[in-house]
């Protein structure tokens, strides 16, 4: 298995009690919560912990981007890129990834991954998202166009990237008279493309189609052996069969000495991360933003759902906490459940600050990677494929 | 006796259901985002004077969701299209809310077919420094609040609203509603410019405590339409044929009246 250490960059000082107060950290909750002072400690200590996490023997590490919130500080997630690029030295360096549809100029994306592809010398690889429906507030982009401006960005960037410029390219959300990037991808043809979702099946379908690799976002281990079992389908529907290596669960683990503290010591900043989340379903879910079959059902399950605690996360396999043979444990179960090949870990937690952020990297690149370094999954026991 | 009638019509291969009911000179009701609904009372008594018509909108209910719907523009084109489709002349227009956009758009385009105009609670317009509630960052409850100054009318409508059997007309109202309204918010930066070009007796019909599109507006609209008259209704949120049924009713059948009157 592979392991990319991934970091969300929260807000670590946030209010806890001015966001419970609000409702939710994202869009609308006051950017006077936010101390620029701290905000440039904390940029500068979670690049340490990157590095940290390369010098460590992760497989890469792993960026995102999210607008307007103290959930994560990384709206323009290619400065951090940037300045990871030469400081990362082995590892790969993942953006997972650029949100298209909020573009509107996706060549952009095109011009800065193809730089970040050429500054790592071919360590660079490619996500591509929708974003969630708070972006769509967040960037007054239209959720009802989010679709076909996603799948309109994404074919102009493959373009942009795999055919020789100038070309001229007309679409219904972007047109350019000249396309013609520079520089060009260091991979060829291009960057390997991820795509992370929380489970539509339409991004699934999509992503088995392209064969790129799918990224399960956090979820229940039960859940992303559904959705990885569906991609592997999709797969055997487009011809061929689905390797391991294709599919991505995205996690949080946490190793302490003990399954008691371990627990005990994740537990504040899981149930902080979960209030850093958290935002109404009209915020998640615009008008338009998935068709209306999946926004009745997603709305059904957030109706009837309670908050989710941290001892929730650990019981339905979100995250994995605790002593590392706990750890190897379930991380070995859940490989074979879902069948995937690839962990993205994070390894900080919400307010979890840089002491026990750095401990916990180091256990996990001690006492789990090396016991993982062979192990491939095998497809599990009653897959479709 | 039925007094109206109900039947889906197709425009140039954009089938759409239609309600219509009355005798008299031909009124074209536009309905607002939340879609066409029912007959309602409003209708019925419109329909003593008039031959009132109701289509709902393409990408609404049970009309289709036409390839071509991308903006406020289409659906004015398509109403124009409509009137021509029906053989309609001396159209009495009223549109509420985003139909009253619709109304504007089409006016400024072509009032060969118009007798008169009444917008009521229009959006289409931006006006700088007015506070607007966000219908699509409130719950489903509270965005029914905000429609009515009188609660009485929002708790009929949130009760309403809960029947399970509604959720995918509202989810699909609102996904069009989205597509057409997002962004701009509401508006359409282009159409203040030609407002003035409207050659039709125009009402401005605007309730008083309307947070969604709020009376500035109202004014803002008759600075821009040459001639036009506003009339505000008082004790009333943004949809004042529901909240105030009978002074929105009359205050129509007046201007219609004395616009004939006057000619």
């Amino acid at each position: 298995m592979k392991f990319f250490n991934f970091h969300l960059m929260p807000y670590a000082d946030a209010d806890l009690s001015a966001i419970e107060r609000h409702g939710s950290a994202w869009v609308t909750f006051p950017n006077t919560h936010c101390d620029p002072v701290k905000g440039a400690d904390l940029y500068h200590r979670y690049l340490d912990e990157l590095e940290y996490a390369d010098e460590l023997g992760f497989d890469g590490v792993v960026l995102n981007e999210h607008h307007q919130t103290a959930y994560g500080l990384m709206p323009t997630p290619g400065v951090l890129a940037g300045a990871l690029a030469r400081s990362v030295k082995r590892g790969k360096l993942m953006i997972l990834g650029r949100a298209l549809p909020l573009l509107n100029n996706p060549l952009s994306v095109a011009e800065e991954y193809a730089m970040l592809d050429n500054l790592t010398r071919g360590r660079f690889i490619a996500g591509f998202v929708r974003g969630i429906g708070a972006e769509y507030h967040a960037m007054e982009i239209n959720p009802a166009l989010s679709q076909e401006r996603f799948a309109e960005a994404h074919d102009l960037i493959i373009r942009a990237w795999t055919e020789p410029g100038p070309f001229q390219y007309v679409g219904k959300h972007y047109d350019f008279r000249y396309v013609n990037v520079w520089p060009r991808p260091y991979q060829d043809p291009h960057p390997p493309i991820w795509l992370p979702s929380q489970g539509s099946s339409s991004t699934i379908a999509w992503a088995a189609r392209m064969r790129y690799t799918y990224c399960q976002t956090v979820s229940p281990i039960a859940l992303v052996a559904r959705f990885f079992d569906m991609y592997r389908s999709e797969a055997l529907k487009a011809g061929y069969e689905a390797s391991a290596d294709q599919l991505a669960w995205s996690n949080f683990i946490y190793v302490a000495e003990t399954d008691e503290k371990a627990v005990r010591e994740a537990t504040p900043h899981l149930d902080a991360f979960n209030r850093l989340q958290k935002m109404p379903v009209e915020m998640l879910l615009p008008p338009g933003y998935s068709n209306v079959e999946s926004m009745k059902r997603i709305r059904a399950a957030r109706i009837s759902s309670r908050p989710q605690t941290a001892a929730d996360m650990i019981r339905a396999g979100v995250v994995i906490v605790g002593s590392p043979n706990t750890v190897r444990e379930k991380l070995a179960e859940y490989q074979d459940l879902a069948g995937f090949n690839t962990s993205i870990t994070k390894t900080q937690i919400g307010t979890m600050p840089a002491g026990m952020v750095r401990e916990n990297m180091a256990a996990v690149a001690e006492e789990i990677i090396p016991h993982f370094r062979d192990r491939m999954a095998a497809v599990p026991v009653g897959s479709v494929a | 006796m039925a007094d109206h009638s109900e039947e889906t019509v197709s425009v140039k291969g954009c089938r759409i259901r239609l309600m219509r009911g009355g005798e008299g000179p031909p009124l074209l009701f536009l309905h607002g985002a939340g879609g066409a609904g029912p007959w309602a009372p409003f209708m019925g008594s419109l329909a003593k004077r008039f031959d009132v018509i109701v289509p709902e909108h393409p990408g609404f209910g049970t009309a289709d969701t036409p390839d071509w719907l991308d903006n406020v523009h289409d659906l004015a084109y398509f109403y124009l299209d409509f009137l021509a489709a029906q053989g309609l002349r001396g159209v009495h227009l009223v549109g509420l809310s985003l139909g009253g956009w619709i109304a504007a758009e089409m006016a400024i385009r072509d009032t060969s077919r118009l007798a008169s105009l009444t917008l009521v609670n229009a959006a289409g317009i931006h006006v700088p420094g007015v506070p607007q509630v966000d219908g699509f960052l409130s719950t489903d409850e509270q965005r029914i609040r905000d429609l009515f100054h009188d609660q009485s009318f929002a708790e009929a409508a949130i009760a309403r609203s809960l029947r399970p059997e509604m959720e995918d007309v509202m989810l699909k109202d609102r996904q069009t509603a989205a597509k057409l309204m997002w962004h701009p918010r509401s508006y359409d930066p282009h159409l203040a410019k030609w407002l003035g070009r409207i050659d039709v007796p125009t009402l401005l019909l605007w309730g008083a405590q309307d947070k969604v599109v709020p009376e500035p507006y109202g004014h803002a609209f008759q600075r821009l339409i040459p001639g036009s008259q506003l009339s505000i209704i008082s004790e009333c949120g943004h949809l004042p044929n529901i909240e105030r049924a009978d002074e929105f009713v009359a205050e129509i059948t007046r201007f219609i009246g004395n616009e004939e009157g006057a000619r």
